[in-house]
């Protein structure tokens, strides 16, 4: 069985900003497996711009900012298996793949990067009542069809979620010809990026419906319209909101979630929260010599911030690949109130690299003016002021190493809200 | 002149197809939908009842019991999913376990064997019932399949052998001629001897285009939750609650697939294409639920559906001859446990043909259906060696369920084969994991595209005009022609 | 004198500006930094937008190629844009960066392919 020292699972942002560093490091001995007929991932489909500004300093579309990684894999020579999928991982690193050409193969990692990206939450998921008919998709699938294949799959089109890829979407059909009649969001502020309200939904005149949910879908073959009805604090619909809409299409952008069933195959340890792999500071998983980065470890909203990640991650892989391996039990994170959730859930401060403590974290409510405190085993250590905080928006905490420099215990960040004057 | 007209392709219409195959008839199955087994067969709780719930000397008790015992074979010779992984129903207080022992009569007067579990027992077996339970009654006959494979099966063996299929062909009239039948549909008219009334909720309208009303279908609706396969084990048996009049209540059961089923419902609907699933519905589901089992993950709920169980108002199976009409043949009313009698039923439709037209066994029947290469299942050998012949076995199409082209490919080309996103489903799962299509369906409309040989834009969800795609953009707009 | 509401979007704040427009001043109110004035400013003078789109590619498995607007162009002109672009079929090889429409509309900006498909 032939053994690498890197196996990449995933040729999308996060897998490719990996390999490249990981051979910058000197490390050449990997193999990127890639389920879809070309490298790039999800960019491929996000033909907007809004990516790059910060890995670049350049504003670039999603297909833009893939090309820039694959010239490098395409000139470091770094090699790749496209349609090809993974179907098993083993906790000693076995791979399990298969592919029309090579057929069904068994390969080992010495270490192995799990960058497979997340999938869309579903109709079935959020149990949708009415009818199941044609024309029921979630946002990410339409996309596909539409800038991947250039087709339709409604002209009268309904979205339920306001995210970033239902806000995107409702754009893009209305330039290709399509009437969106509105957009509607369960919570009462929107999940997505303030930039996508004011290009997608203003520029266009097409209404943003807060606190609303779709309650039925009508139609027998295909879609034919849906119940909108407003809802209250606790989510549930308040009866005489009812609103009929017809359309031929209603999409839904409604949640990604971690595409990590392999990950679970290999025993990985998966935290709860982030429905992602519980990492450390080197992006290690529970599995030695398993990491992971990118959306597969918890859902992200700017592919900088994967690139960014996705390096930590290669030079993890570097050090454990020397025997580099830390010696302390390590801090574990916790979020505080008002925090939704901590990446990197453990810490070996003696192992970072640099001047800082990266953590990345998302707050649970949308807040203004308010101030994040990280303490260590309850003794504030560190405050930062933040004017605006969104679930939608990750936010990126680097805390000075010196502060934390301890061999194990408990750091949280929570949110404190301004006093009332 | 045809021998007989099989209307409905569930599984009453599916396992009658396939006895009549048997014999030297000319055949033709009549489908409304753009598929077989698309209305009650395709949302049902999957179960292979015991047989020792109906009340004795029933249709339902005599042929539940009798289909229960010839399914294992019928599964093995049509290569379909089959598991005997017997029923478990709950008391959960000490009227239900009255019922129980009321139940435990029954079940010797229907000649089913069961066994009542103490408390102990019945959590040694099954760790995640509701911490109320004090009693079970276990039936070990009781098995899971998988429906609208079977019927599948059923219908593709019966043209191997020879019968013939038309899909989108609604019956609309039924003319008794000196002869036989005229029956007309929206798709053409045939002539036949014998006609054989499969269709479902429909089957009292059918049945008064020629006859005399005898009874009425009144649909009753069932709602249902499914969990992903990775909390599959939460139950090992199927688990009943203590039955109600209405109806053996909501279960909780695992499919021959691995995912957990919950539900269903039972709700009187006037609309006989009424299959919304509702707020309060699913709601109902759950609640019911959590009363026979812990813990339920309902985080793990990956899809709802609903469908309608055509009951009757006589409350039993009509398997009989019309009085007023012969040669017309009713299979009505087939509500549970029409699943795990539907064997028995054609056994004995094939003995109402056979005192109207002489019945002679084919030569060369071949009752053997070899079912798809599911890629999954097989060992890293098999793996290996299939795609070297059929290198299409090496490209996964559903990752969620890892089925590959190979398979996709082979439900399109046989007899009944998807014509459909919904047929390929049915078949060999694509859709039916956790992303439920979103990467897979691209994919899957360009293999029926191909396939077919027609537009991709022509490639249908599941009825005619149920077409995935509206418009191709950027060539002017061709713009989807609605049938 | 005129008044607009306008939400900035040139950082995650979104804070909510008020422009006013007296003859030919304009002042912006709301901003929490510099760089909202700016942008109050041209949004309501002369808005632009970056334009994303496809154009048809004659291939049977890579059927579109994803393309952007090197600059931006007037808001008020992104449909006629969308109808320039549509107007295109393209061949492969394509690389990224390549122009697709040279000075779209005479507004100075170029469309440009996103993506290499060889």
């Amino acid at each position: 069985m032939r053994e690498y020292d890197v196996i990449i699972i995933g040729g999308g942002p996060a897998g490719l900003a990996a390999a490249v560093e990981i051979y910058k490091e000197g490390v050449t001995d990997i193999l990127i497996i890639e389920r879809d007929i070309q490298l790039g991932g999800i960019l491929q489909q996000c033909i907007h711009n809004g990516f790059g500004l910060h890995e670049f300093k350049e504003e670039l579309t999603g297909p833009e900012y893939a090309q820039r990684f694959i010239d490098q894999i395409r000139e470091l020579k770094i090699p790749y298996k496209l349609n090809t999928t993974v179907l098993d991982i083993t906790k000693d690193k076995e791979i399990h793949i298969i592919n029309s050409i090579d057929g069904y193969k068994m390969i080992k990692g010495k270490t192995i990067v799990l960058a497979m990206g997340c999938r869309e939450r579903t109709s079935g998921a959020i149990s949708l009542p009415g009818t199941r008919p044609a024309g029921v998709i979630t946002a990410g699938t339409a996309q596909y069809y539409l800038n991947m294949k250039g087709y339709l799959v409604g002209k009268k089109v309904f979205i339920l979620g306001s995210g970033d890829i239902g806000l995107i979407m409702a754009r893009r059909m209305t330039l290709e010809g399509a009437l969106v009649l509105g957009v509607a969001e369960l919570l009462p502020f929107s999940g997505g990026l303030t930039r996508n309200i004011v290009q997608c939904l203003h520029d266009f005149d097409i209404p943003l419906y807060l606190s609303h949910t779709v309650v039925e879908v009508k139609g027998k073959d295909r879609i034919e319209g849906i119940t909108l009805m407003e809802v209250d604090r606790n989510k549930q619909p308040i009866p005489g909101t009812e609103q009929e809409f017809e359309c031929d299409a209603l999409l839904l952008s409604v949640g990604l979630i971690p595409d990590n069933e392999l990950s679970e195959n290999a025993e990985i340890a998966i935290h709860r929260r982030t429905n992602g792999p519980i990492v450390n500071e080197q992006m290690e998983t529970s599995v030695e010599g398993i990491f992971a980065c990118g959306n597969v470890l918890h859902v992200h909203d700017l592919v900088d911030f994967v690139s960014a990640e996705s390096r930590r991650a290669g030079r993890g892989v570097v050090r454990y690949l020397k025997g580099e391996k830390s010696h302390c039990i390590g801090i574990e994170t916790m979020n505080g109130s008002g925090v939704s959730y901590i990446v990197p859930q453990r810490m070996h401060v003696d192992e970072i690299e640099g001047k800082y403590a990266e953590v990345f974290l998302r707050s649970t409510d949308v807040y203004h003016d308010v101030t994040l405190v990280v303490k260590l085993d309850g003794k504030e250590v560190k405050r930062f002021k933040k004017p605006h905080l969104a679930p939608a928006e990750m936010e990126h905490l680097k805390i000075d190493k010196e502060l934390i420099n301890v061999a194990s215990g408990t750091l949280s960040v929570e949110v404190e809200l301004k006093e009332a004057n | 002149m045809l021998d007989v007209i099989v209307i409905g392709t569930g599984i009453s219409g599916s396992f009658v197809a396939r006895e009549l195959a048997g014999f030297n008839l000319k055949v033709l199955v009549l489908e409304k939908n753009n598929d077989v087994s698309n209305e009650a067969t395709m949302a049902n709780s999957a179960i292979i009842h015991s047989g020792y719930d109906p009340i004795p000397g029933t249709n339902k008790a005599r042929y539940n019991v009798l289909g229960n015992a010839m399914y294992k074979k019928v599964c093995e010779e049509l290569d379909c999913s089959y598991k005997q992984i017997g029923s478990l129903t709950v008391a959960i207080d000490d009227e239900q376990v009255e019922t129980l022992k009321e139940l435990e009569k029954r079940s010797a007067i229907n000649k089913v064997q069961v066994q009542m579990l103490s408390r102990e027992e019945a959590f040694a077996i099954e760790p995640n019932l509701a911490k109320s339970t004090k009693a079970a009654l276990l039936a070990p006959s009781a098995a899971i399949v998988y429906p609208w494979e079977l019927a599948i099966a059923l219908i593709e063996n019966a043209m191997d052998n020879g019968v013939e299929l038309k899909l989108n062909s609604k019956v609309t009239a039924i003319e008794k001629m000196e002869e036989g039948f005229k029956v007309v549909t929206d798709n053409g008219e045939y002539l036949s001897k014998l006609v054989i009334n499969c269709a479902g909720v429909y089957a009292d309208e059918i049945h008064n285009m020629v006859a005399a009303k005898t009874f009425e279908i009144i649909p009753r609706r069932g709602q249902y939750f499914v969990l992903d396969k990775t909390v599959g084990r939460h139950v090992n048996h199927v688990i009943f609650p203590c039955p109600s009049k209405m109806s053996k209540g909501v279960l909780v059961t695992p499919t021959t697939h691995g995912n957990i089923l919950l539900g269903p419902t039972s709700e009187v609907v006037a609309d006989k294409e009424g299959i919304q699933t509702t707020m309060k519905g699913l709601e109902f589901v759950r609640d019911h639920a959590n009363t026979i089992v812990e813990n339920i993950p309902y985080h793990k709920v990956i899809r709802s559906f609903a469908g309608l169980r055509p009951s009757s108002d006589l409350h039993d199976f009509i398997i009989e001859e019309a009085k007023d009409v012969e040669g017309f043949i009713d299979v009505a009313g087939i509500e549970s446990p029409g699943l795990a009698s539907a064997p028995a039923i054609a056994i004995e439709v094939i003995r109402l043909v056979g005192t109207r037209i002489e019945l002679n066994r084919k030569d060369g029947f071949n009752p053997i259906r070899k079912g798809y290469i599911t890629f999954a299942e097989l060992n890293a050998e098999e793996k290996e060696a299939i795609i070297k012949v059929n290198p299409m076995y090496g490209q996964i199409v559903c990752r969620c369920e890892t089925v590959t082209e190979g398979e996709i490919v082979d439900c399109i080309r046989r007899n009944a084969g998807a014509t459909t996103v919904k047929g390929v489903k049915k078949r060999v799962r694509p859709g039916m994991g956790r992303c439920q299509g979103g990467f897979c369906e691209p994919l899957v409309i360009e293999i029926l595209a191909r396939e077919l040989d027609i537009d991709i834009m022509d490639v249908n969800y599941d009825s005619i005009g149920s077409n995935v795609l509206v418009e191709e953009t950027k060539i002017g707009g061709r713009s989807h022609e609605r049938i | 004198m005129k008044e607009w509401d306008v939400i900035c979007i040139v950082c995650p704040r979104g804070c909510r500006l008020k422009v006013s427009k007296d003859k030919d001043e304009i002042s912006v109110t709301g901003n929490q930094c510099i760089r909202g004035v700016a942008y109050g400013v041209k949004e309501v003078t002369n808005p632009t937008r970056v334009v994303t789109s496809t154009v048809k590619v004659n291939h049977p498995v890579h059927r579109r190629m994803p393309v952007v607007t090197k600059g931006s162009v007037p808001k008020d002109r992104i449909f006629d844009v969308m109808k320039e672009i549509n107007k295109i079929q393209l061949d492969l090889p394509i690389y990224v960066g390549d122009i697709i429409i040279e000075n779209v509309l005479n507004t100075g900006v170029n469309v440009v392919a996103s993506r290499t498909i060889e």
